[in-house]
């Protein structure tokens, strides 16, 4: 890669960024009603999988092991991405060292 | 540890569990949620899973045996598939998350028949832990996900380096089929199990229609994604990439 080329690169992520922040907020202020805002940035397999059983007449349980009330689920999905990002990157490390050895 | 302070402890984890299963809220499930398909199609898609996971078992133990670099790829991988089909994506303008699927990378990497249990681990701890997806539709979930995702990024990866196209384009190409298999293979479970006594059609071609707006978009991501960790491993271990049949010898040399 040439120089000035690697000198664009943080530019060009820069501005990569600014853009996508920029689409991700339009959809915050286009939505203002209560109702729509509990539906704004729901997940695809809730919002269609979920809304498509339901009419249906397949109304979906609650999950086995309740780990979706109040703060659990960000515990939950916080301390499954410190292990698994652990466990990801100490077996990337092994990978890694092996062929060094 | 003394048997006294053991049984303290499995008593304080049986408190635990009691304390999470007895609280009433609604779930916030990905994937085939808990509940959503009934018996009849529960049995089945854990059927139709259950040898796709036995003859990835048998790869995994078959090869670990001769290469000692197949373990720690194999745990890696899990531990990539498991965050990866953990991270709700925001697609802009739609408003609406989805999750990518990781499929494609272990199916290039390990294979398809032991990406298939990878994706089953990363399924039931999310199942069992996240709220994600449910214990019920495991089973369709594995065939979604783990064996229609791995088998299609296989292919298509397979058939595009056969035809000579680049390992990134290859990965991209595999990235996407993937990604889109799984979310139409989805479409088919679901109809299939709901349709009652409407055409099985309309309704499959509906629930594709309603993933379309965020898996095109998400598909791209995937692929990219794929691509991405391909050409990395390639840059580093191109050794690994020959064992594991992703790169001839000679183009690893280059």
């Amino acid at each position: 890669m040439s120089r000035t080329l690697k000198r664009q690169v943080p530019i060009v992520a820069a501005l990569c960024l600014f853009f996508l922040f920029g689409l991700l907020i339009v959809p915050s202020f286009a939505l203002s009603g209560p109702e729509a805002q509990s539906k704004a940035w729901q997940g695809v397999d809730e919002a269609v999988v979920g809304r498509i059983a339901r009419e249906q007449g397949r109304e979906p349980r609650p999950p086995l092991v309740r780990t979706d009330m109040g703060d659990l689920p960000l515990f939950a999905f916080l301390a499954a991405g410190a292990i698994g990002g652990f466990a990801a990157g100490y077996w990337w490390r092994v990978l890694l060292e092996r062929r060094k050895r | 540890m003394t048997a006294f302070s053991r049984r303290r402890f499995i008593a304080a984890l049986l408190f635990g569990c009691a304390l999470l299963l007895g609280q009433p809220q609604a779930a916030r499930a990905m994937h085939i949620s808990e509940g959503v398909l009934p018996f009849g199609w529960v049995l089945l898609w854990f059927c139709l899973a259950v040898p796709f996971l036995a003859l990835g078992l048998r790869r995994l133990k078959e090869a670990s045996k001769t290469d000692l670099s197949y373990k720690p790829l194999a745990g890696f991988m899990a531990a990539a598939i498991f965050i990866i089909s953990c991270i709700p994506v925001p697609v802009p303008v739609v408003g609406s998350c989805a999750h990518p699927c990781g499929t494609a990378i272990s199916a290039i990497l390990l294979g398809p028949a032991a990406s298939v249990v990878v994706a089953a681990v990363a399924l039931m701890i999310q199942a069992l832990f996240l709220a994600h997806g449910g214990l019920s539709t495991l089973g369709a979930n594995i065939v979604s996900m783990g064996v229609a995702g791995s088998f299609t990024g296989f292919v298509v990866f397979k058939l595009l380096r056969s035809c000579g196209a680049r390992l990134a384009v290859a990965g991209f190409a595999a990235g996407v089929a993937a990604d889109w298999a799984t979310y139409l293979t989805t479409s088919l479970i679901m109809a299939l199990a709901l349709k009652g006594s409407t055409p099985f059609t309309p309704l499959f071609l509906k629930i594709s229609a309603a993933f379309v707006p965020t898996q095109i978009p998400l598909g791209i991501v995937e692929g990219a994604m794929t691509a991405g960790v391909v050409v990395l491993l390639a840059r580093k271990r191109p050794d690994l990439l020959v064992k594991m049949r992703v790169l001839k010898a000679n183009e690893a040399s280059l």
